[in-house]
């Protein structure tokens, strides 16, 4: 699937940093908004859902869907309210089945 | 403890006009906001990104910056990327902020959070690749991200903007799908002449649809049966027009049918709200001034009744006029001039507001989902299931929430409220104020134990304001 061109970015970003998503070493732009580095990067499904575990990617950019919800450092957070930062450990939120005590 | 006079939720149009004009009074003031920098969606970003992409953003956004710099008052705090989690007697305010959980007292509290895009159930509306318009232009603006070849899907004046943004960023769209149909621009003619009050909103309106026309953007009109169609991910989109089917390959496609007040935070106070029939979505109730019938509460702004970012400023500043003169800061005869002037303002901002609700009303298709499609997207429950709700006897969204999980999920019901109401009124053949919505509760967004363990009660001298 040529995911590849499917966003652009206007100006090309200063300065990267290196960050890990679900295992995978990613260069995003440094202080950028997570998911939407993600989606340049051609990460389109950030998780799968609980009930059925059909794919999900960012909705509303805004806070309010919670659809774009990735795990960072054990705690489940909106991919879109977040800032890129060096070191960053994203993983993808468990499914179902997976469910543990959070 | 940090203790001011008001506590401004939301650091948008409505909220940053509403805490200048409360701080020039002489108010100390708090304005608390989700986002790392003020501005609001409309003018996300503005502080950084005017000069980088104001061109392609246009004026409308650039002019932000009046009321972002206006932040900048010995009086006013902003306290960033601070999420309000709780309420508590009108006058205590929660929120998280870096890990940390904090609390603000205020004599009175100014809630204006805004809009949300109104809900917009079709098939396939769940697939990666499918994005509210609004997600598009805050991509947009935030991180100059835009799709290549997007389809835009819906109806209203923000599917034009930001499609003529994307001509204006060298990226047009593929094709606009729009459900609007030939009756509702003759019902919307009627509202023409007292829209010309607000002349200015029609031309940039046409300005819009040149620019698309220029780009030779395609465009159809009174689209309905539409479906966003793919495996794992959004791949084409179909639809009808002239009982004639097409189907658009496209991996991006974002869907608008206009905005709805954003009211969690309203409800979660129990303030009262009502049907708004010409723009087809739930208001708190408040008077004038923008008081809630809690009285140390008011609102302002989208999150009232979706009237625009000029409006939304003008309302804030009512509302501090009122606060002012409520804690003695402003004589009631110097509020009531200044009132009068604003309010002029406003009703030349709203002037062209009915034509453009009766123009550019929300689509039929996603009002009455089919059975099978997703209408709550956090516990995936479907149009079929909350019909069928209905028939086992469920009046409000509150029951079939218990029957069907509809609202249960992290999103707290944001993204499925007003569709649980229409499927439950349309099933029922009751009115929408006796559907009802979902009650909101504390906490209003998540909250992690581990930042409630780390809530900071003590008075802080760093944190005080005086």
């Amino acid at each position: 699937m040529s995911t590849a061109l499917t966003f652009l970015e206007l100006t090309p970003p200063s300065r990267t940093v290196r960050v890990e998503f679900d295992g995978q070493p990613l260069d995003l732009p440094l202080g950028a908004n997570l998911a939407a580095a993600l989606m340049v990067a051609g990460v389109h499904t950030l998780r799968k859902t609980p009930v059925s575990g059909a794919p999900r990617g960012a909705f509303c950019m805004m806070g309010a869907c919670f659809d774009c919800l990735v795990d960072i450092d054990g705690v489940t957070r909106q991919a879109c309210m977040q800032q890129v930062t060096e070191g960053l450990v994203i993983r993808r939120t468990k499914t179902a089945g997976q469910n543990d005590a959070s | 403890m940090m203790q001011v006079d008001l506590i401004v939720i939301g650091a948008g149009p409505a909220g940053m006009a509403g805490a200048r004009l409360a701080a020039d009074a002489g108010l100390t003031v708090a304005i608390l906001d989700e986002q790392h920098r003020a501005g609001g969606q409309i003018y996300r970003d503005v502080d950084i990104v005017a000069s980088a992409r104001g061109d392609i953003l246009g004026k409308d956004y650039t002019d932000g910056l009046h009321l972002t710099r206006a932040l900048a008052h010995d009086n006013i705090r902003h306290i960033a990327g601070a999420t309000v989690w709780i309420i508590e007697e009108g006058t205590r305010v929660g929120y998280l902020q870096a890990g940390g959980a904090h609390v603000v007292t205020g004599k009175r509290i100014l809630i204006a959070t805004g809009a949300l895009e109104r809900p917009m159930p079709l098939p396939g509306w769940t697939l990666p690749g499918v994005m509210t318009a609004g997600a598009g232009q805050i991509l947009l603006k935030q991180s100059g991200v835009l799709p290549a070849q997007a389809v835009l899907v819906g109806a209203g004046p923000l599917l034009y903007l930001i499609a003529s943004q994307m001509v204006r960023a060298g990226h047009p769209p593929l094709a606009l799908i729009e459900t609007q149909t030939r009756a509702h621009s003759l019902r919307a003619a009627r509202h023409l002449p007292n829209a010309l009050r607000g002349w200015r909103y029609l031309v940039k309106g046409l300005s819009m649809i040149r620019t698309l026309r220029q780009a030779g953007v395609q465009r159809f009109t009174a689209a309905s049966e539409i479906a966003v169609e793919g495996e794992g991910r959004a791949e084409a989109v179909s639809f009808t027009v002239s009982g004639k089917r097409h189907r658009l390959i496209c991996q991006t496609v974002l869907l608008h049918h206009g905005v709805v007040p954003n009211t969690q935070m309203a409800r979660a106070l129990d303030i009262p709200h009502h049907w708004d029939a010409a723009q087809h979505c739930f208001v708190p109730k408040r008077d004038d001034w923008g008081r809630s019938p809690q009285t140390s509460v008011f609102l302002a702004g989208d999150g009232t009744g979706i009237s625009g970012a000029k409006a939304a400023a003008l309302e804030g500043q009512i509302a501090a006029l009122d606060i002012a003169t409520d804690l003695g800061a402003m004589a009631a005869d110097q509020r009531d001039a200044q009132a009068a002037i604003l309010r002029r303002a406003k009703s030349v901002e709203l002037a062209a507001r009915p034509f453009l609700d009766a123009a550019y009303p929300p689509f039929a298709g996603a009002l009455a989902p089919a059975d099978d499609t997703i209408i709550c997207r956090c516990e995936e429950v479907r149009a079929g299931d909350i019909r069928a709700c209905a028939t086992l006897g469920c009046t409000g969204p509150n029951q079939t929430k218990a029957f069907s999980r509809a609202g249960m999920g992290p999103c707290q019901g944001r993204y499925c409220g007003l569709t649980v109401t229409e499927l439950l009124a349309q099933a029922n053949g009751k009115t929408y104020d006796e559907t009802g919505a979902y009650r909101v509760r504390a906490p209003i967004k998540p909250v992690t134990l581990g930042e409630l363990s780390k809530m900071t009660t003590q008075t802080n001298e760093s944190e005080r304001h005086d």
